[in-house]
C-alpha cells in the first residue's frame, strides 16, 4: 500500500516502513541499542531525503526512549542528577550541530557530512564490538587467560568543579560528563541518532560509573536531547515528518517486543559478534558510496523560490 | 463529449481562421494519503470559419503540462582525496517542477526553432539560468534533464498527441507520485508549417487534501506546535506500547 508522506513528499510503501521500523524494532529489542544509527541510513536506501530521515529518526527515538526510561524510573535504576549534567552537554551539542548541520545544507554538502560522520562512528564501533565479542568468546574458552583489571582512578578524577553524584557514588567533575554530552549532543543534530552507542562505553570506562545505573542515566538524556533535536529541526528546517515517523514508531514498538524474546533464547557474546557484523555492513555500504565512482555524478537540490 | 464540443464550434464566431476548443479528464489533482500518480487527459477541437486551407503548411499539435518553477542548485561531484565529494555548483533560477510535452508529430515537423525560442515550449527552452560562471554549464543542465527525465518529471511524447481529420487532439500525461504543489500550467498550441497559429491555456490546480494538507501547513505555519505535536505522539505511542504489552504478559 503506497502512502504519501506529506513533509518528505515522497510516496513510499506503508508496509515496508512498517518493516523497516518492525526490523530495528527486533535489533533494539535483542541488543538494547536505540537503532537510530541504523534507521536513518536504512531511510536513505529507501529514497526518504537525508535531512527528512535524519530529523525523522530523532522523533522515532523520542518513542522508543520513552518506553524504555518508564521501566527504568520505576527500578530506580536513573541517575538523575548525573543525567542533567549530561543533557545540558547534549542540549548544547544538539544546538551546536544543528548549526553545522544548516550551514553545511546551504553549501549542498549535507549528505557527505552525515555520510562521513555515519562511516568513521559506525566503522569505529562495528570494530570495537568485534574485537570486544571475539575477546570474550576466547576468555570464555580459555578461562585461564588474564583479565585487565579496571582502572578506578583516571585523569577524570583530577579535574575541578567537583560533584557528587549520589546514585552512581561517585565524586568527580562535571567537566567530563558535560563534554560527553556535547558530544553526544552534537551526533543528535547530525546523524539522527540517541548516541546510546557512545554515550553507554563512555559513562562505565571514562566516568566508572556502575553499569546498573548507565542505562537508565543514559535514556533519560537521550529522551531530552532527540525531544530538543526534533524541535529544532521542526522549526528551522520544516523536516519532521509525522506520517513516517508513526508507520516506524508503530513496527519499532511492536518489533522491540519480539527483539526482547528472541534476545533471550540466544547467547550474547554470538548476538554482539552478529550486531557487529551489521553494523559494519552498513557502514562498508556507505563507504563505498563515498570512495567508488557513483554512476551520476550530478544532484539536484531544490531552494526555495 | 467531443461531440458537445464539435456542437459548440458552430455557434461561437471567431476572428482567426483555425483557433483551439479545449477540455481536461479532471480540473484539479488532489495529493491524497495514498496518492500514488496520476492520469491526465488533455483533448479537444479545432473549430474552423472557412474549410482548412490547403496550402498553408501541415496542421500540427503540441500540449505542454509545466509545474510550479522552482530555483535550483545543480551540483557535481569530483574526487577530493579519495572520495567522491560535491565540488561545483550551478544555480539554475527557473526550472519546472515538472514538465511535459506531448506532439503530434516530429518536433522538426510541428515546431520551428525560432517559435520554440519565443514559446520556450521544449524541456531546455523551459529551463533558465543565467551568469553560472562555470564553463561548461550546458552540461549541468543536461543532467538536470536526465535526473528528472528519469524520475519521469520531464516527459517528451513525441507523437503523443493523437490528432484525428486535423481536427480532434487529445493526449494523456502520467503524473508521476511525487509531485509538487501548486498550479500547473496546461498550454496547447496550434500551428501551421511549424509557427504557432493559435495557443490557448488552462490552470490546473494540484494540491493536497486532507490531513496531508493540514499536517504540510501546520509544520510551515505553527512549527513550535507541529513540533510539540509529533513529540506528543511519539511520547503517547511509546508509552501506549509498553503499557499494553504489559497487560498482555500480565
Amino acid at each position: 500500500m503506497q502512502i504519501y508522506l506529506p513533509i518528505a513528499e515522497v510516496s513510499v510503501d506503508a508496509f515496508l516502513l512498517l518493516g523497516l521500523g518492525g526490523l530495528v524494532g527486533v535489533l533494539s529489542g535483542m541488543f538494547g541499542v536505540g537503532g537510530g544509527f541504523l534507521i536513518t541510513p536504512l531511510l536513505f536506501f529507501v529514497g526518504i531525503p537525508p535531512a527528512v530521515a535524519v530529523a525523522t529518526s530523532t522523533n522515532q527515538i523520542v518513542a522508543s526512549s520513552f518506553s524504555a526510561l518508564l521501566a527504568h524510573l520505576k527500578r530506580k535504576t536513573v541517575d538523575l542528577r548525573m543525567g542533567s549534567v549530561l543533557l545540558v552537554g547534549g542540549l548544547i551539542g544538539s544546538t551546536l550541530g544543528l548549526i553545522l548541520f544548516n550551514y553545511l545544507r546551504s553549501l549542498g554538502q549535507v549528505d557527505l557530512l552525515v555520510n562521513l560522520f555515519y562511516v568513521i562512528f559506525l566503522g569505529i564501533i562495528g570494530f570495537l564490538m568485534l574485537f570486544e565479542s571475539v575477546n570474550a568468546i576466547r576468555r570464555a574458552r580459555n578461562p585461564a587467560g588474564k583479565r585487565k583489571p579496571r582502572r578506578h582512578h583516571n585523569w577524570v578524577h583530577n579535574l575541578p568543579f567537583k560533584i557528587k553524584f549520589r546514585v552512581s557514588g561517585l565524586y568527580i567533575s562535571v567537566v567530563p560528563p558535560l563534554l560527553v554530552g556535547v558530544l553526544v549532543g552534537v551526533l543528535s543534530a547530525i546523524m539522527g541518532v540517541g548516541g546510546g552507542f557512545i554515550m553507554v562505553p563512555a559513562m562505565i570506562y571514562l566516568l566508572g560509573m556502575p553499569t546498573k545505573v548507565v542505562i537508565g542515566t543514559s535514556l533519560f538524556q537521550i529522551l531530552f536531547v532527540t525531544s530538543y533535536t526534533t524541535m529544532l529541526h521542526a522549526t528551522t528546517n520544516y523536516t519532521v515528518d509525522i506520517v513516517l515517523a508513526l508507520l516506524l514508531i508503530v513496527g519499532g514498538v511492536i518489533g522491540a517486543q519480539f527483539g526482547t524474546i528472541l534476545g533471550l533464547k540466544l547467547k550474547a557474546e554470538q548476538l554482539r559478534i552478529l550486531l557487529a557484523l551489521l553494523v559494519l555492513l552498513v557502514c562498508g555500504k556507505l563507504a563505498l558510496d563515498l570512495l567508488l565512482q557513483p554512476s551520476e555524478l550530478y544532484s539536484v537540490s531544490v531552494g526555495e523560490i | 463529449m467531443l461531440r458537445l464540443l464539435l456542437l459548440c464550434l458552430c455557434f461561437a464566431g471567431a476572428a482567426r481562421a483555425e483557433t483551439i476548443v479545449l477540455g481536461l479528464s479532471q480540473d484539479s489533482v488532489s495529493i491524497t494519503a495514498t496518492f500514488d500518480g496520476d492520469d491526465i487527459l488533455i483533448f479537444g477541437a479545432v473549430r474552423r470559419d472557412a474549410p482548412a486551407p490547403t496550402q498553408s503548411g501541415d496542421l500540427g499539435v503540441i500540449i505542454t503540462v509545466a509545474g510550479p518553477d522552482q530555483r535550483l542548485s545543480v551540483y557535481r561531484k569530483a574526487r577530493r582525496l579519495g572520495i567522491w565529494v560535491n565540488t561545483q555548483e550551478v544555480e539554475v533560477d527557473h526550472a519546472p517542477s515538472f514538465y511535459a510535452v506531448a506532439t503530434s508529430g516530429p518536433i522538426r515537423d510541428v515546431l520551428r526553432d525560432t517559435s520554440d525560442l519565443r514559446d520556450s515550449i521544449t524541456i531546455p527552452r523551459a529551463i533558465r539560468s543565467v551568469g553560472t560562471g562555470v564553463y561548461d554549464s550546458e552540461a549541468f543542465i543536461e543532467a538536470l534533464i536526465r535526473i528528472r527525465g528519469n524520475a519521469d518529471l520531464y516527459q517528451t511524447q513525441i507523437g503523443g498527441v493523437d490528432l484525428e481529420q486535423d481536427t480532434l487532439f487529445r493526449a494523456s500525461f502520467d503524473l508521476p507520485a511525487n509531485l509538487t504543489e501548486g498550479d500547473y500550467v496546461a498550454r496547447i498550441f496550434l500551428t501551421r508549417d511549424g509557427v504557432p497559429i493559435d495557443e490557448s491555456s488552462t490552470i490546473i490546480p494540484v494540491q493536497k487534501v486532507g490531513l496531508e494538507r493540514w499536517l504540510y501547513n501546520l509544520a510551515h505555519a505553527d512549527p513550535l506546535i507541529y513540533g510539540f505535536l509529533s513529540l506528543i505522539i511519539a511520547a503517547a505511542a511509546g508509552w501506549a506500547a509498553s503499557a499494553g504489552f504489559a497487560m498482555l504478559r500480565r
